[in-house]
């Protein structure tokens, strides 16, 4: 058989590998953000919840927020809808169907909001669909602040919350940082967030805002990458192709093998 | 069983062909000589495949390489942007794009792999030193080939990667800061420098890896591969001068070596449709912000191939020590057939000692990787330092403890290990 | 190494099977690397139809447009000359557009248009290129002295109808490129280039 020492040094080699290689990469971070709703179960191929959530980003965000490496055309091919469709229901800068989608907001918007919006295109691979999850879920009202919003995953941000009335309002609840200390979860103004207090108003329960906030954050997560469909539906035959030609090679190996002892 | 193909004298058009050409150019001498008639030790085990899954890894980067070259563009304007116009516009460019990125990863793991078969074999000992020291010559520029490529993007992390890596120069006295603004070709990483960065990845680079690899193969098969015993084949011949322990490459290594490819690519291609970011490892989340340099990430590291020299360079407080240090422990590896003063090859045949300190470099080495991906806290530090130390001093004392270790008898004819 | 009892027959099976199955992989790992020539959605995007507004082109005149890259010619032509046309048949290479290379079927007629009075045509000379000169007088010319209006090539001196026909003499072998369009609009105002008459159901 194979030599035991031999083996035992590989395998241990290989785990330890792949053990770093496949752990949660917010393992490098030393100030992971604070994600206090957790993972983000997204649907980014499906083109039900792609519809969905292309539908509150363009009548939501895509005034101020670009997607400058997206066409149109590229929607109504993923999403299943024509491309009078996606003219009709996305398109509300003149655009043609084979441009990108670019937002209406002017350059001068660096000036009013103290940052231009950035462009969304890539979001979800620089910062993660977790966080864009967590980001949607964690406005509330900060009068100390000059759009009257904060956000607990980006202190300071300059955004408003765009879909309040949909969620209704929430309030942060904070304590005091311990003297010498720091916060396990996240510090604004000096002080340390301890969760969300009862949400008040919103068209929307709960949890059908969360599910609508997964779908935004599955399209923005198709968005950055609308290669995640075609690898799904490719993947999985050519991994069967392979095992069937290593199979065929392993045979025709031991085959030939035989003759050596 | 394998016969050499001698000049044909059937008259099938084929072998007519063939015949015309080994007139001219000894084509079928070459192919007995370095496959048909290359006889390989028999007993070559799993540690045995990464010779020709670097090869393949290599082929695999240079095609996938060309055809990004027909799509990107190496202007700092134009570089993010043309990256994403791949990912999105070109048909299959995306599958392009991640054969090239997985396959840089992958290529670091079978040369990896592949450099530990060679120091537990003692594949390095006479005579075959050039292997080895042509080999570290190409996993030298194997470092620097993955470098320049990873700049190209020209992401947050391609900018800031190569910022803090060219800096290093600035540590070498006298001429440092001049010599970073040279190889920059501007006071900061930029357009100049984006473009003779593609120019040696795609050219350059290529050409002397190539060149390499063939000299490599050529020094390999002018003294015949070792195996897992350590036990020289050429000592024991038949009478026709066949080694008795060999078997001859074609059609034995052949087949076993396409086997092994395929097993190999069922993972390539898992990480390629599955993952290809490889959990943050292999396609950083920095580098999908186009490079700016006026913001700097909160933690700049290098892929992690690199990590273990990068956790030596952080652990040494003195900026130029710790580049002298990270250099050195890449230079040292020539020295090892000098340094190894056992009489035996193999590990299998060394002793408890030789075992246990080269298991111990192991697992240090792989340490260091894993720190250099961590922030670097007080404690990992120390842990650092430690396992630097461990890294240097399996070399420097190597003349020792492999002179002073025990061997166990090595056998006559080689073991099969299946 | 003793001959054991080595079974060619299932070496060859084996080896054959994996040469095949290996052929198939070879012949699918090809197809990104041969897509990847393709026109990217950039490209195709480019290369998209394209609209012209005739709604304020008067008789006689000539818009220019771009598809493709290529320059696209609009004229209006008036009753008299679609009369003429039919007598310059003699002087043709190609009165009848037999060539089909050079215009769509729904353009393979006297006028190579859709509707009589409005000529779309691709302004390329076919001999080397060039763009040829609209002059639509019916007047003696230097190059024709029965010139009864068209186009004429600066370059070699090809010369081309009011249908972009070209002549007997020319350089050029063949009639301009009539490309795919279809008409839009009130009163048929927008020339859109690059894409066929929608079908009606019958």
């Amino acid at each position: 058989m194979i030599n035991p020492m031999t083996a035992i040094r590989f395998l241990a080699a290989l785990l330890t590998l792949f053990a770093v290689a496949f752990a949660p990469s917010s393992a490098s971070a030393a100030g992971a953000t604070y994600l206090p709703f957790g993972h983000a179960t997204t649907t980014p191929s499906d083109p039900a919840t792609l519809q969905k959530g292309a539908q509150l980003y363009f009548n939501y965000c895509a005034g101020c927020h670009g997607l400058q490496y997206k066409r149109y055309s590229r929607l109504a091919k993923d999403l299943n809808l024509t491309e009078e469709q996606v003219l009709t229901n996305f398109n509300f800068t003149g655009a043609g169907i084979g441009d990108y989608v670019k937002s209406s907001m002017p350059k001068e918007s660096a000036a009013w909001f103290g940052v231009a919006p950035p462009d969304l295109s890539l979001t979800a691979r620089s910062r993660g669909i977790d966080w864009i999850y967590n980001y949607l879920l964690s406005f509330y009202p900060d009068p100390t602040r000059p759009i009257g919003w904060n956000n607990t995953v980006f202190p300071n941000a300059s955004m408003p919350h765009v879909l309040w009335h949909y969620e209704g309002i929430k309030q942060a609840q904070f304590n005091p940082v311990e003297a010498g200390g720091h916060c396990k979860t996240v510090e604004i103004s000096g002080q340390c967030f301890e969760g969300f207090g009862e949400t008040s108003g919103g068209l929307h329960s709960a949890s059908e805002y969360q599910r609508d906030m997964a779908a935004l954050t599955s399209f923005l997560e198709y968005v950055g990458e609308p290669a995640l469909v075609d690898r799904e539906r490719f993947g999985p035959w050519v991994l069967l192709y392979l095992s069937l030609f290593t199979l065929i090679a392993w045979l025709l190996k031991t085959e030939y093998w035989k003759d050596v002892h | 069983m394998a016969r050499p193909i001698p000049a044909s004298s059937s008259s099938s058009p084929a072998s007519a062909v063939l015949n015309w050409f080994d007139q001219r150019l000894g084509v079928i001498g070459f192919w007995n000589q370095h496959v048909g008639q290359y006889y390989a030790p028999k007993n070559f085990n799993l540690w045995y495949y990464f010779g020709s899954l670097a090869l393949l890894v290599f082929v695999n980067q240079i095609v996938t390489g060309i055809w990004l070259t027909m799509h990107y563009k190496p202007s700092e304007a134009e570089a993010f942007a043309s990256v994403e116009y791949i990912m999105r516009d070109v048909e299959w460019g995306w599958l392009i794009r991640y054969m090239h990125s997985t396959g840089a990863s992958m290529f670091f793991v079978v040369v990896y792999l592949h450099m530990f078969r060679g120091l537990m074999y003692g594949s390095y000992k006479k005579p075959r030193e050039l292997v080895w020291t042509i080999g570290v010559a190409i996993f030298l520029l194997l470092m620097a080939e993955a470098f320049l490529g990873y700049v190209l993007p020209w992401g947050q992390m391609s900018f800031w990667g190569a910022q803090v890596i060219v800096s290093l120069f600035g540590a070498i006295p006298l001429i440092g800061p001049d010599l970073v603004i040279w190889i920059q070709g501007d006071f900061l990483p930029s357009d100049a420098t984006l473009n003779r960065f593609f120019a040696l990845h795609v050219i350059a680079l290529p050409f002397a890896l190539a060149f390499l690899i063939v000299l490599h193969l050529a020094a390999l098969h002018e003294v015949g591969s070792n195996n897992p015993d350590g036990v020289e084949i050429k000592k024991k011949k038949d009478s026709s001068g066949k080694p008795l322990d060999g078997i001859p490459f074609h059609p034995y290594y052949t087949v076993k070596d396409l086997f092994g490819a395929g097993f190999f690519l069922i993972v390539f291609f898992f990480i390629v449709f599955f993952y290809p970011t490889g959990g943050n490892l292999f396609l950083e989340m920095d580098n999908f912000i186009p490079a700016d340099p006026l913001v700097t990430p909160a933690h700049i590291k290098p892929v992690w191939y690199f990590t273990p020299y990068y956790a030596m360079l952080r652990a040494i407080p003195d900026k130029l020590m710790g580049v002298i240090v990270m250099g050195a422990a890449t230079l040292i590896l020539f020295a090892v057939p000098w340094l190894d003063r056992a009489n035996v090859k193999s590990i299998r045949y060394r002793g408890l000692l030789s075992k246990a300190i080269i298991g111990i470099f192991a697992v240090s080495f792989v340490t260091l990787g894993w720190l250099g991906l961590q922030s670097g806290s007080e404690l990992q530090t120390i842990v650092a330092r430690v396992c630097t130390f461990i890294y240097f001093a399996f070399f420097i004392t190597m003349p020792i403890w492999t002179a002073i270790d025990k061997s166990l008898p090595e056998p006559d004819r080689l073991t099969m290990d299946h | 190494m003793a001959e054991q009892t080595v079974d060619p027959g299932r070496r060859r099976f084996l080896t054959l099977t994996t040469a095949a199955v290996g052929a198939v992989g070879v012949g699918m790992a090809a197809v990104p690397f041969y897509s990847a020539w393709k026109p990217s959605a950039r490209a195709i995007a480019a290369g998209a139809p394209t609209r012209i507004d005739i709604s304020k082109l008067e008789m006689g005149q000539q818009v220019l447009g771009a598809w493709r890259k290529r320059p696209i010619f609009v004229i209006r032509r008036s009753e008299e000359t679609l009369r003429l046309l039919d007598g310059e048949k003699p002087r043709l290479k190609d009165p009848d557009s037999a060539m089909v290379d050079q215009q769509p079927e729904y353009a393979r007629n006297n006028t190579r248009s859709i509707k009589p009075e409005v000529l779309v045509v691709v302004g390329s000379c076919t001999h080397l290129g060039c763009s040829p000169k609209h002059n639509p007088d019916v007047k003696p010319e230097p190059w024709d002295a029965e010139w009864k209006g068209g186009y004429f090539c600066p370059c070699h001196n090809s010369k081309f109808d009011l249908a972009g026909r070209v002549y007997n003499g020319s350089p050029a072998p063949t009639n301009l490129v009539i490309p795919p369009h279809r008409f839009e609009g009130d009163n048929d105002s927008i020339v859109i280039v690059g894409e066929d008459p929608i079908q009606k159901a019958a």
